[in-house]
C-alpha cells in the first residue's frame, strides 16, 4: 500500500493503470513519489539565526525509449497532473525496441533506521546545544572571533512504482553537524571548518559531550592556518592523508567510471576495462552497504539493491557504476547506483561510498621518502573535467614536506593533476584506511546527492601544487 | 501554463491571515511558481526531454523579537493549515534576536513595473530540438569534432508573489531561455572538451544555433594538444567568462553580513583605494531586458543603483535589512544578492591589451572553487592559450595561478569589450604578474 497516496484523489489501482498504459510503449520507466522533510537550524555571531523546516513532495515519471530519456515531475500529486504528465511523456517517444525486462531484485537488506532525526530530538535542545558548541568554542582562548554552527536534519521517503504494479519502497533519515571557526591573531584571519554526519539520529554524534570533539577539530585548523606560509608552486610528491582525501579518488577516477560518461564516450576510461590504469595494489571499491554512512542506500533511486561494486582491482579497471538504462545500453547490469537529488531530477549514475582499501604502507615510510613535497590533510572540495581527465582540488590543511620530515602548515593551496596518470603515479598505498566524517555532497549536472569517501595514506610521485613561491 | 498574479495572491493572503490567526505578531510569505521545458540532444540525436512544474511557498512569522521560516511545496489547504501552526509554534520556541523585524516600510518597492523581463514566446518541444541540433550540426561540421558532451535548449517561466504584514504585495513574472553546446575535439590522442553558452529574458536576443556550434566548436578545437608550462610568475588575460568571476567574489566579500562578522578581506577597507582608479563597478537593477534585473529584493525593498567601486575606491555595501542595522546602514535593496553588477568598461581595446607584453597567459578556464574570501587568497586550476607576440602561440592545461585579492585587484587593466550577455559581465581583463604553477 502506498503512503503517499492516501491524501490525494489519486488510488493505487489507478496510478497503476497510468504508469502500464504509458510505459507499455517504451523500454523503461517508473513512477517515483517522494516526501522529503528537512530542518536547518543555525547559529551565527553568537545568535539563532534562522531556524527553517521545510517539507517538499511530489512526483516524477520517467518513460525510457532506446538511449531517449523523457521525464515529467510535479509537486501536486494529482490524477490529472499525472495524465498530464503522460501526455508530455508520450511527446517525444521514439519506436520502443520493447520492454527492459532486467528484474529487480528483492531485497530486504537494512543499513540504517527508519528513524526521523528531526522529531527524535526537540528544537529547545538542539537551540540549547548549539549555544553550547558555541559558548565552548569560544572559551577556548581569545582568538576565537566567530563561531558558526549548525545542525542540518532531514527524512526522505520515497515509493517507486514500476509497470506491472510493483511497488519499492526505502526511508532514508540524514544530518549533518557542522562547526566553522574563525580565529585571529596579529591581524591574520583564518578559518576552520569540520563537520560530522550520517544516516542516524543527531545523538549518536552528539552523546557523551561528542561534539566537544568537533568543536576542538574546527578549533585546531584554524590554529594552525594562522601559523601557515604561502605555498610552493610547481611539481612536486605529495602524501594524502587516510579519510576525506580520497575526494581525490572520488574526482579523478570515481566521475570517470560513471556509466553515462562511458556510454557516451566523453570519459578517458571508456575503453580501458580490463586493462591496467593503477598502479599494483591499488583496489577501488564503490560501496553503498556501509551501515549508517552518507552514502549507503537500501535501494537506489530506481529500486536496485546497492551493492559493494570493485571498480579497480590491483590496478585493473573492472567496472563502471551503472543505473538501468546505462546498463541495458551497455548490456549489462545495474550496479544500484542509479540516484537523484530529488523528484525534479532525473536518474543518472553516481557514486555512493567510493573507497580504496588498504595496502601495506605506514604514512611514516611515505613521508620519510619525501625530500621536497606537501602532506595534504585536508580538502575544501574538488572538481573534475571528464574529458581531459584534469582534475583540481583545495587544502584547507596541509605541510611542507622536507628532507623527510614534516614543516611548517602551508596556506591554502591547490592541487591540480591528471585523473589517469595521477592513478599510475601512486607509490605507497598505506595501511591506515579511514572513512570520511560523514560530510561529502557530491554534484553532477547541477544535482546534488550525498557520498561518502575513504582511503588509506597515498604517496603520489608528482602533482602540480598552486601555490604564490616560485 | 504558470499560475497568474492572483491565484498567488490568494495564496499570499491566506498565508498572512492564517499566520495572525495563530499567533504570529508579522509576517512575510513568497509564493513561487514556475514551469519550465527542457530539450538534450548528443551527437545531433534527442537525448531527453524534461518537463517541471514547480508550485513553492515559505513563511516566515516573527513574534516580538523571534523569528522562523518554514517552506512546502504542498499546498492544499490542510497542508497549509499545519505548516503555519508549526512555523508560528516554532517561532516561539526560538531565542530573541533583536535585530529581527521586516524592512522599514518607506524602503519598499513602489510604482511602474516597465523592465520588460516576460517574454510571451513559446517554443514547442520540435521548435526547441530544431534550434539546438542546428547548433551541433553547425559544431559537427568541424572535422576534429567527434563526440558532444550533450546540448541543451530550455524556456523557463516564473511568476511569484511576495507579501508581508506591513501592507507590501507585489510580484511579477520573468522568463529565461537558455541554450548551450557542449563539444568534444579529438586529435592525436588529445581529447577537450568546451562549449558555448548563451541565455536571455528574451528568446529573439539568443545567440543564434549557428554561432553558438561555431563558438563551441572553435573552444574546443583550440584547447587540443596542450603543453604544460614551467611554473613562472607572468601577466595573465582572463577571458571575459572567466574575468566575470572576479567581480563575484568580490561581491560575496561585501555583503552587509560578511562584513559584520568580519570573515571577509574587505572589511575595514570602505572608502579605500583597492583598484587602480581606472576601476569601476556598478551594480544596476533596471536595465531593460537583462538577466539581473529586478524591482525589488526577497523583502520587498527597493534596489537603487550601486556604485560599489568609484575610481578603485570601495565605496558601497550590498546590505539587507537585517544585517544592515548590525552596520547601522539601511537596507539597499540587496537581500537577494546583487543585480545586474559590471565593471565599466576600460580604457584600451582588447588588441591593445594583447600587445602589452610579449609573452601572456590567456585564461579561457579555470576549475576548483578557490578564492578564501576571509583572507584573500585565490588558487585554482586553469587552462588557456600563450600569447606570444600579439598571436595565440599554444594551448596549455593541468596548470595553477594563484595570488591574494587585495595584489591582484589593484594589477587589473580592463579591456573596453563589455557586453551583457549574463547577470554578471566583465570586460576582458588583464592581471599583471600572477604566479603559475606548472612543471
Amino acid at each position: 500500500m502506498s503512503e503517499f497516496l492516501k491524501n490525494t484523489d489519486l488510488t493505487l489501482n489507478r496510478a497503476e493503470k497510468i504508469v502500464s498504459d504509458t510505459l507499455n510503449n517504451c523500454d523503461d520507466g517508473e513512477l517515483y513519489i517522494e516526501e522529503t522533510n528537512t530542518e536547518s537550524i543555525i547559529l551565527d555571531d553568537n545568535k539563532i539565526k534562522n531556524s527553517n523546516y521545510s517539507t517538499d513532495s511530489g512526483y516524477g515519471f520517467r518513460a525510457v525509449t532506446g538511449d531517449v530519456v523523457a521525464y515529467s515531475h510535479s509537486n501536486e500529486i494529482s490524477e490529472q497532473s499525472l495524465i498530464n504528465s503522460s501526455k508530455n511523456l508520450a511527446s517525444t517517444h521514439i519506436k520502443s525496441s520493447g520492454m527492459y525486462d532486467f528484474e529487480i531484485k528483492k531485497t530486504n537488506q537494512k543499513f540504517y533506521n527508519d528513524i526521523d532525526p528531526i522529531e527524535t530530538k526537540s528544537l529547545a535542545s538542539k537551540i540549547e546545544l548549539l549555544k553550547s558548541m558555541n559558548e565552548y568554542a569560544r572559551s577556548r582562548d581569545s582568538s576565537v572571533k566567530q563561531v558558526t554552527a549548525n545542525f542540518l536534519g532531514e527524512k526522505k521517503n520515497i515509493e517507486i512504482l514500476r509497470n506491472g504494479g510493483e511497488l519499492l519502497k526505502d526511508n532514508r533519515p540524514l544530518v549533518r553537524i557542522n562547526v566553522s571557526i574563525m580565529v585571529e591573531k596579529n591581524g591574520k584571519k583564518e578559518t576552520g571548518i569540520y563537520g560530522v554526519g550520517g544516516r542516524q539520529s543527531y545523538d549518536d554524534f552528539l552523546k557523551d559531550e561528542n561534539w566537544k570533539k568537533i568543536c576542538d577539530e574546527a578549533y585546531r585548523i584554524a590554529n594552525t592556518n594562522l601559523e601557515s606560509k604561502p605555498s610552493p608552486a610547481g611539481e612536486m610528491k605529495v602524501v594524502l592523508g587516510p579519510g576525506w582525501p580520497a575526494i581525490l579518488i572520488h574526482e579523478a577516477v570515481g566521475h570517470g567510471l560513471e556509466g553515462d560518461f562511458n556510454r557516451k564516450k566523453t570519459s578517458v576510461f571508456h575503453n580501458l576495462v580490463g586493462q591496467k590504469v593503477a598502479s599494483d595494489g591499488v583496489t577501488i571499491i564503490d560501496d553503498g552497504t556501509i551501515d549508517k554512512r552518507r552514502g549507503s542506500l537500501n535501494i537506489d533511486d530506481e529500486g536496485t539493491p546497492t551493492e559493494k561494486t570493485i571498480l579497480i582491482e590491483n590496478g585493473i579497471l573492472k567496472n563502471f557504476m551503472q543505473d538501468r538504462l546505462n546498463a541495458r545500453l551497455m548490456k549489462t547490469k545495474s550496479t544500484g547506483n542509479g540516484r537523484r537529488e530529488s523528484y525534479k531530477h532525473v536518474i543518472m549514475p553516481r557514486m555512493r561510498n567510493t573507497i580504496m582499501l588498504n595496502g601495506k604502507n605506514t604514512q611514516e615510510e611515505m613521508i620519510k621518502s619525501v625530500d621536497h613535497g606537501i602532506f595534504a590533510v585536508s580538502f575544501g572540495g574538488g572538481q573534475v573535467d571528464i574529458t581531459s581527465g584534469k582534475f583540481v582540488f583545495n587544502c584547507t590543511e596541509a605541510y611542507e614536506i622536507k628532507n623527510g620530515k614534516i614543516g611548517s602548515p602551508l596556506k591554502g593551496a591547490t592541487l591540480i593533476g591528471d585523473g589517469p596518470s595521477s592513478l599510475k603515479e601512486i607509490l605507497m598505498v598505506g595501511n591506515d584506511m579511514m572513512l570520511d566524517p560523514g560530510i561529502g555532497t557530491c554534484g553532477k549536472a547541477g544535482q546534488g546527492v550525498p557520498v561518502g569517501v575513504g582511503q588509506p595514506s597515498l604517496l603520489i610521485d608528482k602533482m602540480t601544487v598552486g601555490g604564490t613561491q616560485l | 501554463m504558470i499560475k497568474d498574479e492572483n491565484y498567488l495572491k490568494n495564496i499570499a493572503n491566506f498565508c498572512i491571515e492564517k499566520s495572525i490567526k495563530n499567533g504570529s505578531e508579522a509576517a512575510s510569505v513568497t509564493v513561487y511558481n514556475s514551469v519550465s521545458e527542457n530539450i538534450n540532444i548528443r551527437n545531433k540525436k534527442l537525448d531527453g526531454s524534461e518537463r517541471s512544474e514547480n508550485l513553492a511557498v515559505t513563511l516566515t512569522t516573527y513574534i516580538g523579537k523571534k523569528k522562523s521560516s518554514i517552506s512546502s511545496s504542498n499546498l492544499n489547504e490542510k497542508n497549509l493549515n499545519n505548516l503555519v501552526k508549526r512555523c508560528v509554534e516554532t517561532t516561539n520556541n526560538t531565542p530573541d534576536d533583536q535585530l529581527n523585524s521586516l524592512p522599514d516600510k518607506d524602503l519598499h518597492f513602489y510604482g511602474d513595473k516597465n523592465l520588460d523581463l516576460y517574454d510571451e514566446t513559446h517554443l514547442e518541444n520540435i521548435e526547441k530540438i530544431d534550434f539546438i541540433k542546428e547548433a551541433e550540426e553547425e559544431a559537427f561540421s568541424n572535422k576534429k569534432i567527434v563526440n558532444t558532451n550533450g546540448s541543451g535548449f530550455s524556456q523557463n517561466k516564473s511568476n511569484f508573489v511576495l507579501a508581508n504584514t506591513n501592507g507590501f504585495i507585489d510580484g511579477y513574472k520573468t522568463s529565461q531561455f537558455t541554450a548551450y553546446c557542449e563539444v568534444v575535439s579529438k586529435d592525436n590522442g588529445s581529447m577537450e572538451r568546451d562549449y558555448e553558452y548563451s541565455s536571455k529574458r528574451f528568446f529573439n536576443e539568443l545567440l543564434s544555433p549557428k554561432e553558438l556550434g561555431k563558438k563551441a566548436s572553435e573552444f574546443a578545437v583550440r584547447k587540443l594538444n596542450p603543453q604544460k608550462i614551467k611554473s613562472e610568475k607572468i601577466d595573465i588575460i582572463f577571458d571575459k567568462r572567466i574575468a566575470k568571476n572576479f567581480l563575484s567574489s568580490f561581491a560575496n566579500a561585501i555583503t552587509a553580513g560578511t562584513i559584520a562578522k568580519g570573515t571577509t578581506f574587505l572589511k575595514d577597507k570602505l572608502n579605500n583605494q583597492i583598484f587602480n582608479q581606472e576601476i569601476n563597478i556598478i551594480d544596476k537593477a533596471n536595465i531593460k531586458r537583462a538577466n539581473g534585473s529586478r524591482y525589488f529584493d526577497s523583502e520587498g525593498v527597493k534596489v537603487k543603483e550601486l556604485e560599489l567601486v568609484k575610481n578603485g575606491i570601495f565605496s558601497d555595501y550590498l546590505i539587507d535589512t537585517y544585517n544592515g542595522k548590525k552596520i547601522n546602514k539601511k537596507s539597499n535593496g540587496r537581500s537577494s544578492g546583487t543585480t545586474n553588477l559590471y565593471f565599466k568598461n576600460g580604457s584600451i581595446s582588447f588588441k591593445d591589451l594583447i600587445k602589452s607584453n610579449k609573452k601572456i597567459l590567456y585564461v579561457t578556464e579555470t576549475i576548483g572553487r578557490g578564492a578564501n574570501l576571509i583572507t584573500g587568497d585565490y588558487s585554482v586550476g586553469a587552462s588557456g592559450i600563450i600569447i606570444e607576440n600579439e598571436e595565440f602561440a599554444y594551448p596549455v592545461s593541468e596548470i595553477t595561478i594563484a595570488g591574494n585579492f587585495n595584489e591582484i585587484f589593484k594589477n587589473i587593466r580592463l579591456a573596453n569589450d563589455l557586453e551583457f550577455n549574463f547577470s554578471t559581465n566583465s570586460p576582458t581583463m588583464l592581471v599583471e604578474g600572477m604566479v603559475v604553477g606548472g612543471k
